[in-house]
């Protein structure tokens, strides 16, 4: 028998296990490689030094990748979170009596693999896409807009994929207020703009705050949705992992740069949490 | 003036589902009116819409003697408690409880001076800092109530702001609201489904029945003159007799009970005639049991619940009609098969 203070780790254990197997046992793995010496012939040598991070540490160039990697992340989270929360706050607010299904028709472009999904965009914002022939076509402009293969396609794609995160966290807190809390501001006083701003607002920011976390990390990890709609310019940082780990064979580079991702998303997220006092929130809950 | 008058108000949520129909209703200026019913009979509807929070199909909301229905919510000065309390989560108990205040440009001053009164007066002085999740059920009740009565409201709602309350806080809640309530004079709308809680707190019972009201008056009118079996049944515990009209004499109605006996009443809720087939009310607690033979109607023990302080007895008459009889024990209770006498007082019976 299992006593009874260990029982939650019993309980938790194949996720414990399957997230020690498959998330710290490759993260260290990276770790290990970062401290290892790249031969000039392209030999990766075990070593524990830190050439490595001095090289990538004092490159601007990377620094810069990260800046960019980052602003585009934040900008996406704000694009998700002012056309997210409005559509959460219709959906947990509209008198339609099926609600499963409007959340179903929500998650329904999961069901097509993401590459496709994403090579999409190419038919909307390319030369002779959709986009452009109706612009064409009605004359607003008279040569095609370059709207692919820059940052705005980066953004679209992010924002395309990543909004029903955003939406559905919203949606779940929005959908926990006691309308009850609404009804009592409004017999106090309060117009229905300063319900919203008093009570429904600050009560729906768990969501919001969870959401945006989500979508930025999402955002600043992704990959493919750069790698397809990104520009000869568009300085993603998985880009950079990519090409070197992939194009040059080079490990320990790779893996520097991985952690470097790893661990600033891991301080944007300690900050965070702090700033937002997301703990705060959730503590005022409890009952 | 009236506090509140609702004339032929209807709620109909589709055609299927009219929650409150034709209703008419007069809260006297000061009154404490209780809406009694079964659950879905449209007692919170009905209240929504003297706040505002739901707008009636027809009819209008009178408040002070000005038609309200146009009039916005947040404009209408009423104050309002809910069945969960309803209090904001994220704001501190100073801040719930000075939020309407806040919204009626009260100063800063005199808001801190009328959420200590109002604190005072709910007996909870000192818990401005907390937040709601750290007060009990009770103190959050108190606190609702506090955020009410603060904004010194024209007519005070309640919606079974009792029921999720355990037995004992229940009744301790129930007499400090009233005291409260009687101290301030302010016109209250109370809902509930709980009669011994109309009947204690009312000026005025209200029983409501699939949305339209079956009855209004006095504690005591509605007790002990119920116009319909729904209300005779509703509040407290009621036997209904078939019978049929033997005589209608000026001491009263003599009825004919088939094979056990005759009774006489005297109170009828309509006129009767001489052959005609009634339902006679009679309350549980009011029948008096005697030994046989002493006149009355004669009936067996059928049944014993043995309650302590009461029995409950289930009576037995010739032809098979039972009777329950509700007796306080200061004796042994009778046993089943016993037969005695039961004697009914004509002014404790009423023809339907
Ligand atoms: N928003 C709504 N939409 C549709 N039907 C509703 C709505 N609100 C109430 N109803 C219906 O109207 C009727 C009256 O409801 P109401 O809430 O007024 O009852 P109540 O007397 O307060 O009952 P309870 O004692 O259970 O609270 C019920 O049949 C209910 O199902
Ligand atoms: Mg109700």
């Amino acid at each position: 028998m299992v006593r009874a203070e260990y029982r939650p780790y019993f309980l938790l254990s194949p996720a414990l296990i399957s997230l020690a197997l498959l998330l710290l046992a490759p993260v260290l793995f990276i770790f290990v490689y970062s401290f290892w010496l790249r031969a000039a012939n392209g030999q990766d040598i075990p070593a524990f030094q830190f050439g490595n991070w001095i090289t990538v540490g004092g490159d601007p160039f990377y620094w810069l990748a990260l800046r960019e990697t980052f602003k585009i992340s934040a900008i996406t989270t704000v694009i998700c979170m002012l056309v997210g929360y409005p559509t959460a706050y219709f959906l947990a607010r509209c008198r339609f009596n099926n609600k499963a299904l409007l959340l179903f028709l929500l998650f329904l472009p999961f069901w097509i693999s993401y590459i496709i999904r994403t090579f999409a965009w190419i038919n909307v914002l390319g030369k002779s896409g959709f986009v452009n022939s109706v612009l064409l076509g009605i004359g607003i402009i008279d040569k095609p807009l370059s709207l692919l293969y820059n940052d705005f396609s980066v953004i679209m794609g992010l924002v395309y994929f990543q909004l029903p995160y955003m939406i559905i966290n919203v949606y779940v807190s929005l959908d926990g207020i006691d309308r009850n809390l609404e009804s009592a501001a409004r017999t106090l006083g309060c117009t229905a703009w300063q319900t919203f701003r008093e009570v429904t607002l600050p009560l729906s920011l768990p969501g919001l705050g969870a959401g945006s976390l989500l979508c930025f990390v999402l955002a600043a990890g992704s990959f493919v949705t750069p790698r397809l709609l990104g520009g000869t310019d568009t300085l993603f940082f998985s880009q950079l992992i990519y090409e070197a780990i992939i194009s040059q064979l080079d490990w320990p580079t790779g893996s520097v740069l991985s952690l470097m991702l790893l661990l600033s998303l891991g301080i944007i997220v300690a900050v965070y949490n702090r700033f937002m006092s997301l703990s705060d929130i959730y503590r005022s809950f409890a009952k | 003036m009236n506090a509140v008058e609702l004339h032929r108000i209807t709620r109909r949520f589709s055609s299927a589902v009219v929650a409150v129909d034709n209703i008419d209703l007069t809260v006297p200026a000061g009154a404490f009116v209780t809406l009694l019913g079964p659950s879905g009979c449209g007692k919170t509807t009905t209240l929504r819409m003297i706040a505002g929070l739901e707008t009636p199909d027809e009819g209008d909301v009178m408040i002070k003697g000005n038609r309200m229905n146009e009039v916005p919510i947040h404009r209408r000065n009423l104050g309002m408690v809910f069945q969960n309390y309803a209090l904001f989560p994220h704001k501190t108990i100073y801040d719930n409880v000075a939020f309407g205040l806040k919204y009626r440009n009260v100063g800063k001053d005199e808001i801190r001076r009328r959420v200590k009164q109002a604190l005072d007066i709910v007996r909870l002085p000192g818990v401005e800092e907390r937040f709601p999740a750290q007060l009990s059920g009770g103190q959050q009740q108190r606190i609702a109530l506090a955020r009410a009565l603060v904004i010194e409201p024209d007519v005070l709602l309640l919606d079974e702001p009792l029921s999720a309350l355990d037995a004992n806080l229940r009744e301790e809640m129930r007499v400090e609201l009233k005291n409260i309530q009687r101290r301030i004079g302010v016109a209250t709308v109370f809902v509930t489904h709980d009669q011994g809680e109309a009947l204690a707190m009312s000026d005025l019972v209200v029983v409501m029945n699939k949305g339209h009201i079956e009855q209004m008056g006095a504690p005591t009118e509605v007790y002990e003159q119920p116009r319909s079996e729904f209300v005779a049944s509703f509040l407290g515990n009621a036997n209904f007799l078939p019978a049929t009209v033997r005589q209608v004499a000026s001491d009263g109605i003599s009825v004919d009970l088939g094979a056990a006996g005759a009774l006489l009443v005297s109170d009828a809720a309509r006129p009767v005639s001489p052959g005609e087939a009634v339902k006679v009310v009679v309350r549980a607690e009011k029948i008096d049991i005697a030994p046989p033979g002493n006149g009355g109607l004669s009936a067996t023990v059928a049944d014993v619940d043995y309650l302590g302080s009461m029995a409950r007895y289930q009576m037995e008459l010739p032809g098979g009609h039972r009777l329950l009889s509700l007796v306080s024990l200061k004796d042994r209770a009778l046993e089943l098969g016993q037969s005695v006498s039961l004697q009914i007082n004509p002014r404790h019976c009423r023809i339907l």
